[in-house]
């Protein structure tokens, strides 16, 4: 993955509005959170393989970004951005990562149904 | 006389901290291992930075690691279940332990090795060993392998006592840690603690296991 160039990931952005589109939208902050610093709650919400069709999308912010994406009945939106790809099958797959290189939030985009 | 070693967990490298250098041991003397392991880790946080990884090639590296890991200790039968990271608990538990037994069934262990339900802080690991549980107690008594569990949550010792088996095994200790760094997208933390803090490598020189209650 890249550091995200806010540009670029709108480009794609662009290319994705109107598709019929799967969503894998995750934030996290690890399954050890608590049993590692017990005044954290462990929390974790995932959804892999949503369908959407994103009416706009725009990302925003100086970095780490946020992107948020309108769809027909509402909002799909992640914060805490840092790096992105298209990746070797054309999935627009972007990320936040902490300074230790642990993942906290993820949201991509697919033309087809990501493995399960 | 049997001596089947099974071990059943739900992510590569679960097996890597505790029970690799019992593993070792096993394989060394020439006894067969057989590790059921159900997912791919696919939820892992580790990408490093700059990022080596992304949530859809994680599992691909993970699978090379699972197999990099299984070579370093001598296991030749791994079985994986195909599930994902996350989601055990949310299985039919039933259809799972009926899993478990039909490779229980075939391989006829002398002893399981698994997760202690209630002590092992991941939803996964709870799940794993719970439906291990179930499958052991179906089975007619006599029939029943040892059945022993990591179990690390903070209240562990305070509530099991302490470890019912500990098993020094500084004599595979090379085998157990290339088994934790074949991991190496998960465990280069732990790899450089073991380097750098004596207490760390103190505790991976001990692998302790209690024996569940059936």
């Amino acid at each position: 993955m890249q550091p995200i160039q806010a540009n670029d990931v709108q480009n794609a952005l662009d290319q994705l509005i109107g598709k019929e589109l799967y969503l894998h939208l995750e934030t996290t902050n690890g399954a050890y959170a608590n049993h590692n610093n017990e005044s954290v709650l462990t929390v974790n919400a995932y959804i892999r393989n949503g369908k959407v069709t994103p009416l706009s999308g725009k990302i925003m912010g100086i970095g780490p970004f946020r992107v948020g994406l309108k769809i027909e009945l509402g909002w799909i939106y992640a914060e805490g951005l840092t790096h992105w790809e298209i990746d070797s099958e054309g999935r627009l797959l972007l990320a936040g990562h902490d300074q230790e290189g642990r993942l906290a939030v993820a949201l991509q985009l697919s033309t087809s149904p990501f493995d399960v | 006389m049997n001596d089947h070693l099974l071990v059943i967990f739900p992510h590569p490298d679960d097996e890597a901290f505790g029970v690799s250098g019992t593993i070792a041991k096993h394989t060394k003397k020439g006894s067969p291992v057989t590790y059921v392991c159900l997912t791919l880790g696919q939820m892992g946080r580790n990408m490093g930075n700059p990022p080596f990884a992304t949530r859809e090639s994680l599992p691909l590296i993970r699978q090379k690691e699972l197999e990099n890991a299984c070579a370093a200790v001598g296991i030749e039968d791994l079985r994986q279940f195909g599930l994902r990271d996350k989601t055990i608990e949310f299985e039919d538990e039933q259809l799972l332990a009926d899993q478990f037994l039909s490779v229980i069934d075939e391989v006829k262990p002398a002893t399981i090795i698994t997760f202690y339900p209630g002590y092992s802080v991941h939803p996964d690991h709870e799940a794993t060993g719970r439906a291990v549980v179930r499958a052991v107690k179906s089975m007619a008594e006599s029939e029943q392998p040892e059945l022993l569990c990591v179990a690390f949550a903070r209240n562990s010792e305070e509530d099991l006592g302490a470890p019912h088996i500990v098993t020094d095994v500084s004599d595979v200790f090379e085998d157990k840690m290339n088994c934790i760094k074949a991991h190496r997208s998960q465990t280069q933390w732990l790899v450089n603690s073991v380097e750098k803090d004596p207490a760390m490598l103190e505790w991976v020189q001990k692998e302790r296991f209690w024996r569940y209650p059936l």
